[in-house]
């Protein structure tokens, strides 16, 4: 109903007007040499923060479930930072760390590095956030069993835990992947936009716009929605295998 | 369990891994927003704040969040209370639907309601700008945007909570001769208040501070249609240390905000904790 | 000895969970860990296992100490009330888990998990995941990987208290002509006296941190040596300052040997057994003395509501002096509040 007013004619809008100039006009759109160093760039980088997200969003979790000590309870808060702040203050807060004037001593405005820190802090919070709760849940019984069997920690974490914590570690990270390559305002202050070197797809949308050509911009932004939707497709897949095993 | 060395130099190991890595990419960058805000002192703060651009920025930026967290609320707790009550066909689709905005980039999300809402070419604006209502470049179309994108966060707190609590209740209203309305208004709606107010904050802090759709929905003039955070961008990108200060003060004020949000959220949710 | 437990104490902030226990139990023996909720038997099997460390004490296992040595160091098979079930694994892959992380070579194993599968009953069922499984047949499951891994003590703790009478029963059985095939050293915690009479070799009566008795069923429950034993292991009644069981009261409607008179209050028929309330002539303030007999013999003496009644205990019945100002009464035996539990004493 008015949900549909809301959502779904202006995203049929966007693929509407990428197919405006016709097949080969997307297909050239898509593949100009700068629209595609800004996506293998925007798909490279969010693949890597992914990783390292899967990695250091479950340890965050460990610590904060299995962990006790003071002051955990400000890293909750301090976990959400990138989810509730504006994303041109991300930017900004990057910058005095990772910029220049950096007290590290360290330069990486206009760099790669610069997209690489940007995505990690906007999605910091996704697979910490779906990983926390299944890990409370785990029942403390199971790891005891698999100790009684024989197994050391590092066995049961291997071969219990995680096939447990699969699941939510997938959710998460097609969350973060997804909120990785739609990313734009932290970028527009910390890379420089520059074409071909840190240009990523979001800032090529814009600067479409700006341009006034919107169906090249619609031809990358549908690109970004057909993504978008694969993803949120995976994330039904997942959720409907995982009520088998409860 | 039996404590083993092992055990305590792991657990060791890994606090300071997380707390360092939370260090650096986290906690200390914001603290240095801070400490850049007030690198001169307390004065060019104020000077900056009294700025008719911020005090108009900011007033911009809270009213239209207003209004999209009104908008949010209204129809995020019908569109939650169709999925979780009612079944009819399309309501995996519409389920998976609601995320859908929060995967979207801004980007594609001004996109989007550009080619609808425009003026000259838009489908539905023309029409709407005929009949006087301006949505691209104006304050609607921000307002539009704003929702948009933070929509589904009332919708996920909502859901769970009402899955939760069950139907029962709302049986025993009906049962005891309440009509729909009252149902819902008495029963329904207490039941559900703390997962409300928790969407209802996000979605506030969210649409504080949209940044890409609204510059391309917004067009970003100052005084007119420029919110909070297209000034942040806009200073930052100037000379001069008054529109630094600026930039680093309307950002510092962002990120409090956002801070002050996020305490008011943690401290209502006492449930996510530990085990052990 | 398979198990030898010394001086073996635990406690938890203030609450003293174990004192002072000293326990033996024999190879390949079936023995039964008993008591109230609370009592401290869980918490002994689970030293025994190594899933806790006790403050003080030794434990040894087959002669090997293994006081120091954690749970995946001492080859104990453990049984969880609630299966404790790996969900993500198939139930071949549950049973399989203690022989995969032993690097044993892939055909040992899966000939092993299929033999075992068959012992418990379960062949049929090897692919399907836990989820699929009912509760029972889970914890044959849980069964079956413990003893995988050739466990040299075999420990379950409450293994039926989460599953249906009748499934009790029939795992009840089902455990005692297992370890009748297998014959590992087995031990078992419940606090259901039933299952305890019915399973175990030897029972180990625990109450507050503290052995109160061991020996088998038929000692505990003949010759108790306290109060609380003897209320634990079946229905008591005061009589004359003794505790004693109801079925072994003489009933007559007429006066005999030293017999108290009294009145029939109470008349009640469940299932086989008819219960009596005789409230005693002498004492107007204590609890009436309960008596069972069977249906036949209530009929064979013409019981009935109102009639004058005289009762002894039997020759060579059990008795135990009551020493505790508050007498346990067939009511309640399950000792819930400390105050009401009397003092071990010796008759």
């Amino acid at each position: 109903m008015w949900f549909s007013l809301l959502v779904l004619i202006p995203l049929t809008a966007v693929l509407v007007q990428a197919s405006a100039g016709g097949w080969s006009a997307y297909w050239d759109a898509l593949t100009s040499p700068q629209t595609l160093a800004a996506l293998r760039l925007t798909v490279g980088q969010a693949v890597l923060v992914t990783a390292v997200n899967v990695i250091m969003g479950t340890a965050i979790a460990w610590v904060l479930v299995r962990d006790q000590f003071r002051g955990k309870q400000l890293l909750e808060v301090v976990i959400d930072i990138p989810f509730a702040l504006p994303t041109i203050v991300a930017g900004l807060v990057l910058l005095s760390l990772y910029g220049p004037s950096s007290p590290l001593g360290v330069n990486w405005a206009n760099t790669r590095v610069a997209v690489f820190l940007a995505f990690l802090f906007v999605t910091l919070p996704f697979i910490v956030r779906t990983v926390q709760p299944v890990l409370l849940e785990l029942e403390h019984e199971v790891e005891e069993a698999a100790a009684s069997l024989g197994a050391n920690r590092l066995t049961t974490f291997r071969l219990v835990i995680l096939p447990s914590l699969a699941p939510a570690i997938t959710s998460g990270a097609a969350l973060s992947f997804c909120r990785a390559i739609s990313e734009y305002g932290s970028l527009v202050l910390l890379s420089g936009n520059l074409p071909y070197s840190t240009e990523v797809a979001s800032v090529r949308i814009m600067s479409s716009i700006e341009g006034d050509k919107l169906t090249e911009a619609a031809a990358v932004a549908s690109i970004l929605l057909v993504v978008a939707l694969i993803v949120i497709v995976v994330l039904d897949l997942i959720s409907r295998r995982v009520a088998r095993y409860a | 369990m039996h404590d083993t060395t092992a055990h305590r130099v792991t657990r060791w190991a890994l606090r300071l891994i997380v707390i360092g890595y939370l260090l650096f990419l986290v906690i200390w960058p914001v603290a240095l927003v801070a400490a850049k805000t007030f690198a001169n002192g307390l004065a060019p703060v104020i000077d900056a704040l009294r700025q008719p651009e911020v005090i108009f920025a900011f007033q911009l930026t809270l009213s239209a969040a207003f209004w999209a967290v009104v908008i949010n609320t209204i129809f995020g707790v019908g569109i939650s209370v169709l999925l979780v009550r009612y079944t009819f066909p399309g309501r995996r689709a519409l389920n998976a639907m609601v995320d859908l905005p929060l995967s979207v980039s801004p980007v594609v999300v001004g996109l989007a309601l550009v080619l609808v809402y425009n003026g000259r070419t838009g489908w539905l604006g023309q029409g709407l700008e005929q009949a006087g209502l301006q949505v691209i470049y104006a304050p609607p179309g921000i307002i539009m945007a704003t929702a948009f994108v933070s929509l589904p966060l009332v919708i996920r707190e909502v859901v769970p909570v009402l899955q939760e609590i069950g139907t029962e209740q709302e049986q025993a209203a009906r049962s005891l001769g309440a009509s729909g309305l009252q149902t819902f208004a008495r029963i329904t709606l207490p039941a559900i208040k703390w997962g409300l107010l928790y969407g209802v904050v996000l979605s506030l802090a969210r649409s504080l501070g949209e940044f890409g759709a609204v510059k391309i929905v917004s067009g970003g003039v100052a005084m007119r249609t420029q919110t909070a955070t297209l000034l942040v961008e806009e200073r930052y990108q100037q000379f001069g240390i008054v529109n630094s200060i600026t930039a680093y003060t309307a950002a510092f004020i962002l990120a409090l905000i956002a801070v002050v949000a996020l305490i008011i959220i943690t401290s209502l949710r006492p449930g996510r904790g530990t085990s052990e | 000895m398979s198990i030898k437990i010394a001086g073996v104490g635990k406690r938890f902030g203030d609450f003293i969970a174990l004192e002072d226990i000293d326990l033996d139990i024999a190879t390949g023996e079936l023995t039964a860990l008993l008591g109230p909720s609370g009592g401290g038997k869980s918490t002994l099997l689970r030293i025994i296992a190594g899933l806790e460390v006790a403050d003080s004490g030794s434990v040894e296992i087959e002669g090997v100490d293994a006081t120091g040595l954690p749970a995946q160091k001492r080859n104990v098979g453990f049984v969880f009330q609630h299966y404790a079930a790996f969900r993500h694994l198939t139930v071949a892959g549950n049973v399989g888990f203690g022989l995969k992380i032993r690097k044993r070579p892939r055909k040992e194993i899966a000939a092993r998990v299929n033999e075992l599968l068959e012992l418990v009953h379960l062949s049929q069922f090897a692919d399907r995941l836990p989820a699929q499984l009912s509760g029972g047949q889970r914890q044959r499951m849980a069964l079956a990987r413990a003893l995988a891994i050739e466990p040299t003590v075999l420990l379950l703790d409450e293994p039926f208290g989460a599953l249906d009478a009748n499934v009790r029963k029939e795992l009840r059985a089902w455990l005692r002509r297992l370890h009748d095939e297998v014959h590992v050293t087995t031990v078992f915690v419940t606090h259901d006296q039933e299952e305890a009479l019915d399973v175990a070799d030897r029972i180990v009566v625990i109450n507050q941190g503290r052995i109160e008795q061991v020996g088998p069923p038929d000692e505990l429950y003949d010759h108790p040596t306290s109060e609380f034993v003897m209320s634990f292991l079946g229905p008591v009644t005061t009589l004359d300052g003794n505790l004693v069981r109801p079925h072994d009261l003489v009933i007559e409607t007429h006066p005999f040997g030293d017999a108290f008179p009294g009145r029939i209050e109470r008349f009640n028929r469940v299932g086989f057994e008819v219960r009596l309330d005789v409230r005693l002539i002498q004492d107007d303030v204590a609890p009436p003395v309960l008596v069972t007999l069977t249906r036949a013999d209530a009929t064979a003496k013409a019981l009935e509501i109102g009639l004058s009644v005289w009762i002894a205990p039997v020759a060579g019945a059990s008795q135990v002096r009551i020493t505790t100002p508050v007498a346990p009464t067939a009511d309640d035996l399950d000792v819930s509040s400390p105050a009401s539990v009397p003092e071990p004493t010796f008759t």
